[in-house]
């Protein structure tokens, strides 16, 4: 669509990510790796394509969002804070004890999370069970999850991709956090998960392959999730661990760790963010 | 024996789904490939739009559960007890507990008496695994009758919950008008004594109702209560028969540690210190047999409680 603003998007996408690090930061512990590699698919998803209303969390017939990867959860807190759930301050106490910004997503605490997350491969299987009810409903809510791919290793995974398939979820997408990296060094080194594209398909599913830090790709792929009919659709999103943040880029060592006072510095100058 | 009317749990659980099915449009229904075993078929013809079979993917099972009950329903899913309480349990604890969701986990084939499948599918820990779990009913129907009562009072209140029944006929215990009476997390006294109190769970509630009767000709006299519900746990019933009667035995077709025993202890130790002894699994592993047979095996008859009662009135 021409009427796309894309620099408003990453202006967007870039506040989210100083954003996550003040919150990582202010916690001293938290995932700032795979949060930064999904920011720009979580601003895709909240600032473009899906139907919500801030003021509004449980408004019928909204679309649903499932952070499967919940270690991600600053960023998904960060891009509810932005598109007007709360004030991005609140999500400063991320980790602390009483605090609503818990280390892994609970939906009874912040607005606008639709399911606690956190054991991997189960987010997944939940979105698949919303869609489910979706088709039961006749509800026009669509239903989107966000998985990992080092997350690919859990066997419910496909579980419930082999449901989604069965039973023609097409009110459902997946997108894959592509970043290469799990905690214990490459996917690729660990357990191979690839190719992730062929998988799917052969499971039944319409794939797309795209750049997830080019948010005319993602848009367009998200456009055309829309228009297939009796599949889910997986979007492969190949991102870099730690985007945005030069030190941090395609490094293992920055899946749960915090960035340290000269770290944090050296972040927010990248990022343009006031300290 | 032989001229009572013996009917399983699970036939129960079949047919109160198709009869909630008319009165409730939200409940939805859901199974992992067992739907005849489980009896879930009988709402899936009825009602095939509301039944989600899940195949054989106990896990997933759970979490779509909770996926499907988040967007508004009450959905009972089922399997056998052993795949429910064990294969999904971290499913079950982290999805279905941690939100509340309002699913009802209604595990069949639970305990030994699923038989000649033997050791594999035989569960004896799933009632300690599920009342560990904040926030999670726990129940335990002694016959169909009053299976369908706590069946019905599950769905009835918003939340998660864990029901098990079992695969062999058992004795019907309750009449319907005392079945009406029955609520969720109290106990219910089917007999009053004043030497001894026998508190059982599901199937055994029947043998401590013949092993009242066996001690009653020897002079003992047994209070029976049918603790259909482990959780939450009726401490004045328990706290009222530690100080009237002084003793208790715990009857359960689960393993003594963690289940019924496990939970009446933790109540008499901390609020109304008596005896207590249980009967139940110990903590070893079943093996293929006849109900019946295996029963009397693995010590979980009504001689088995009445020998009990004895000891702890020695």
């Amino acid at each position: 669509m021409s009427n796309r603003n894309y620099d408003e998007l990453k202006e967007t996408a870039r506040r989210i990510r100083v954003d996550v690090i003040k919150a990582i930061h202010e916690a001293g512990s938290g995932h700032p790796g795979g949060s930064l590699s999904a920011t720009d698919i979580l601003t895709a998803l909240y600032f473009d394509e899906m139907n919500i209303d801030p003021k509004n969390p449980k408004m019928e017939g909204r679309d649903k969002f499932v952070l499967s990867k919940g270690h991600a959860v600053p960023a998904l807190y960060a891009t509810l804070a932005e598109r007007g759930f709360y004030d991005p301050e609140e999500m400063m106490s991320l980790r602390k004890i009483g605090s609503h910004f818990q280390g892994h997503p609970n939906m009874h605490k912040v607005p606008g999370i639709e399911m606690s997350t956190g054991s991997l491969g189960q987010g997944f299987s939940v979105a698949v069970g919303m869609a489910t009810a979706g088709k039961i409903d006749g509800n026009p809510g669509r239903v989107y999850a966000l998985c990992g791919d080092g997350e690919l290793q859990e066997g419910i995974i496909w579980e419930a991709a082999l449901s989604a398939a069965h039973r023609k979820l097409d009110n459902l997408t997946m997108i894959v956090d592509w970043n290469g990296l799990q905690i214990d060094g490459k996917v690729d080194d660990v357990k191979r998960v690839t190719p992730i594209s062929s998988k799917l398909q052969s499971f039944g599913w319409h794939v797309i392959d795209v750049d997830g830090h080019s948010f005319p790709e993602l848009l367009a792929a998200l456009d055309e999730a829309k228009t297939v009919q009796g599949q889910p659709t997986a979007i492969i999103a190949k991102t870099h661990k730690g985007h945005g943040v030069s030190f941090m880029e395609d490094q293992a060592g920055w899946h749960g760790k915090a960035p340290n006072d000269e770290q944090f510095e050296q972040a927010m100058k990248e990022l343009g963010g006031v300290q | 024996m032989a001229d009572i009317k013996k009917i399983a749990t699970r036939e129960a659980y079949g047919e109160f789904l198709v009869e909630e099915g008319a009165r409730r449009p939200e409940l939805v229904v859901m199974d992992a490939d067992l739907s005849g075993s489980t009896k879930t078929k009988n709402f899936a013809k009825a009602y095939p739009e509301r039944f989600v079979n899940c195949g054989i993917s106990e896990q997933d099972l759970y979490a779509e559960a909770t996926g499907i009950a988040l967007s508004g329903h009450v959905v009972c899913a089922s399997t056998f007890a052993m795949f429910a309480a064990g294969r999904a349990y971290e499913i079950i604890r982290n999805s279905i507990g941690y939100t509340g969701a309002n699913v009802k986990i209604c595990a069949t084939h639970a305990g030994i008496t699923v038989g000649e499948d033997g050791a594999s599918h035989q569960t004896f820990e799933d009632l300690a695994l599920m009342r560990e779990i904040p926030g999670m009913t726990v129940l335990c129907p002694a016959d169909a009758v009053s299976a369908k009562k706590l069946l019905a009072e599950a769905v009835d209140f918003e939340g998660p919950a864990y029901i098990r029944l079992g695969r062999s006929g058992v004795p019907v215990l309750y009449s319907e008008e005392q079945a009406e009476a029955i609520q969720i997390g109290k106990g219910t006294e089917l007999k009053d004594g004043k030497d001894v109190t026998i508190i059982a769970t599901g199937i055994l509630v029947a043998d401590a109702m013949e092993a009242a009767k066996t001690l009653e000709a020897e002079g003992i006299s047994a209070r029976v209560i049918d603790m259909h519900t482990i959780k939450p746990i009726d401490e004045d019933i328990i706290i009222k028969a530690a100080k009237e009667t002084g003793a208790i035995v715990t009857a359960e077709e689960h393993s003594v540690i963690g289940g019924l025993g496990s939970a009446v202890a933790e109540v008499v130790v901390q609020k109304a210190p008596c005896k207590v002894k249980m009967v139940g699994q110990k903590d070893t592993f079943g093996e293929s047999g006849k109900p019946a047979e295996l029963l009397e095996k693995y010590g979980m008859t009504a001689k088995d409680i009445a020998e009990a009662a004895k000891e702890i009135l020695k």
